[in-house]
């Protein structure tokens, strides 16, 4: 599904992302793991195209899309959430996902119909799938963090994508709230047969649900397997685990 | 007293303006019916801005530019080329709205202020041609004596017949600018406004919806520009002459005024403020002449009192007033 083959990329003289490969398989979870600054953000931003690769190529479904533009990307069957939320605070949580619905169904174009009930049954059924439709009149920045989060899931659900990459989706969330969230994605991800690409700082969270963990350390992949593979590797354990452990 | 005031809101207060608006030849004097066409003109001009700024969140400092292009084009068609008025006035508009489309590709390639700075480069680059082609434009004298469009058939119809020449052209004028107004408010309700506000909400996040958001905001760059360019086609006629003031920056700065006087959160906002703004400078010119002194005044309090602007103050008063009530 998503064939990342040793992208590289440097700031300066810094190097964030060194030589790295990693393979998705069609409706497979995999966790990105990694202590702060290991390049977890540099790497999902290599493969969403918000930054190009020194070197290296990202193919998804076989062709090569490396640094290409999101709206693009976004078009080839690709959906992604932000480490810092990001919805559309000033609109309602009804209208952030019918203007993703908008985009995706090609309406971009008509200047004309009124919009307010377009795509109103669709966007629904995407809250009542989140849990946020009892939300739906509310303005999108009113919402809690964790609601935000989920909303954020609804926008990048409304475009039917096959791959969904996600930037650490429980960041500043209470243990609660990342269970609760935790469980969602995977109801999710079954029920639409969804390939996921997570980074995650909260271990229980990555252990629970991941089927593949890739480990990055000062931009380097330094393990990549099942959990139990990662758990017992003792490189990881020394870098990463040994930290917390 | 609660549905007193639902139904107060619920009144189509636009269609009313406008019919209060149509008698004033008859119930003011010919000077009411003067400002009148000025608010109308301007009101038309500070909306079309608001369609970037209040909806798409683009801030340009030089949409004077496609209010000039378009005064120059009608007037310039009419008086040199005989072109009769409704050709005239669609091709200002087409003339605006390419320009805008040919600076706008330059300008949406950066963001904030540097978007700002190359609207203001580009809106100067249009003054300076009109203020030495004078082959053209009548450079620095501009063009005068502009022929008013032919409204001798406005004498058949009932009522109008005894108006003075300036009355029958300011109701040309109202209809116009209503006609105007009604698609621009088609436009922002459309899913295509939806996605302009989506991309003033979080234009990264819009990107990752799959907008392209360049081409977005250079659409919107466009109908700005070209909404502009029929509200410049019609000032030009109404001053009888067109001049290269009309594409200046302070002409850039008065409607950008008028916008966040009025309020960038309504439709109607930036038309209040346009009204706003030309009543105040009328009465307040006719009593002292340091004019931008108040108007200095004017803007520290309100920026400071009531961001929101006139129509969101009101708005928001109206709300709370409701929820009390309730």
């Amino acid at each position: 599904m998503l064939e990342i083959s040793n992208i590289s990329k440097s700031f300066g003289g810094f190097a964030a992302v060194t030589g790295v490969s990693l393979t998705v398989e069609r409706r497979q979870t995999v966790a990105i793991i990694g202590p702060n600054g290991a390049g977890k953000s540099t790497f999902f931003n290599l493969i969403t195209g918000h930054l190009r690769p020194d070197t290296g190529q990202v193919r998804l479904s076989g062709r090569d899309i490396t640094g290409m533009a999101p709206h693009r990307l976004c078009s080839m069957g690709m959906g992604r959430s932000f480490q810092r939320t990001n919805i559309f605070p000033q609109l309602t949580v009804f209208e952030n996902v019918q203007a993703a619905l908008l985009v995706h169904g090609g309406r971009g174009k008509d200047f004309w119909t009124p919009a307010a009930n377009l795509y109103r049954a669709e966007a629904e059924a995407l809250l009542a799938d989140v849990g946020l439709l009892d939300k739906a009149a509310a303005e999108g920045r009113s919402l809690s963090h964790g609601n935000q989060k989920q909303l954020e899931l609804a926008i990048a659900l409304s475009g039917k994508p096959e791959i969904l990459l996600l930037d650490e989706p429980t960041a500043g969330m209470s243990s609660n709230e990342t269970h609760a969230s935790i469980a969602l994605l995977q109801r999710i991800a079954t029920e639409r047969s969804l390939t996921l690409l997570f980074t995650e700082h909260d271990m229980q969270a990555v252990f629970s649900i991941a089927q593949k963990i890739a480990v990055l350390h000062q931009g380097c992949l330094i393990a990549q397997g099942t959990p139990d593979e990662v758990r017992a590797d003792p490189e990881v354990r020394r870098v990463y685990l040994g930290e917390r452990h | 007293m609660k549905s007193f005031l639902d139904r107060l809101g619920r009144l189509p207060w636009p269609l009313l303006i406008f019919l209060a608006a149509l008698c004033v030849p008859w119930l003011g004097s010919r000077f009411a019916t003067f400002l009148a066409t000025d608010i109308a003109i301007l009101a038309l001009f500070a909306v079309s801005l608001n369609l970037l700024l209040g909806y798409t969140g683009l801030v340009s400092f030089g949409h004077a530019a496609y209010f000039g292009i378009g005064a120059y084009t009608c007037a310039i068609l009419m008086k040199t080329y005989g072109v009769p008025f409704p050709l005239a006035f669609l091709a200002s508009g087409g003339a605006a709205a390419a320009f805008a489309a040919l600076f706008g590709f330059f300008c949406v390639r950066s963001t904030q202020i540097y978007f700002a700075m190359l609207t203001l480069a580009f809106a100067q680059i249009v003054w300076a041609i009109c203020f030495k082609w004078n082959s053209v434009t009548g450079g620095e004298q501009g063009l005068s004596n502009v022929p008013y469009p032919d409204l001798s058939w406005t004498a058949k119809l009932p009522l109008l017949g005894d108006l003075k020449i300036g009355e029958q052209f300011y109701l040309l004028v109202l209809v116009l600018v209503a006609l105007c107004f009604f698609v621009l408010r088609r436009i922002v309700h459309s899913p295509f406004g939806r996605i302009l506000t989506a991309i003033r909400e979080n234009p990264e996040r819009a990107e990752f919806v799959g907008v392209n958001v360049r081409r977005y905001q250079l659409a919107a760059f466009s109908v700005a520009g070209l909404f502009a360019g029929l509200a410049g086609a019609l000032f030009g006629l109404f001053n009888r002459g067109v001049f290269p003031d009309f594409t200046y920056w302070s002409k850039s700065a008065e409607v950008l005024i008028m916008v966040i006087l009025g309020g960038v959160g309504h439709f109607w906002g930036p038309a209040v403020g346009a009204a706003a703004l030309t009543l105040l400078n009328h009465q307040i010119t006719s009593v002292t002449e340091y004019w931008p002194l108040v108007l200095g005044i004017v803007l520290i309090a309100l920026l400071f009192g009531f961001p929101a602007g006139i129509v969101g103050s009101l708005h928001a008063g109206w709300v709370r007033l409701r929820d009390r009530r309730a």
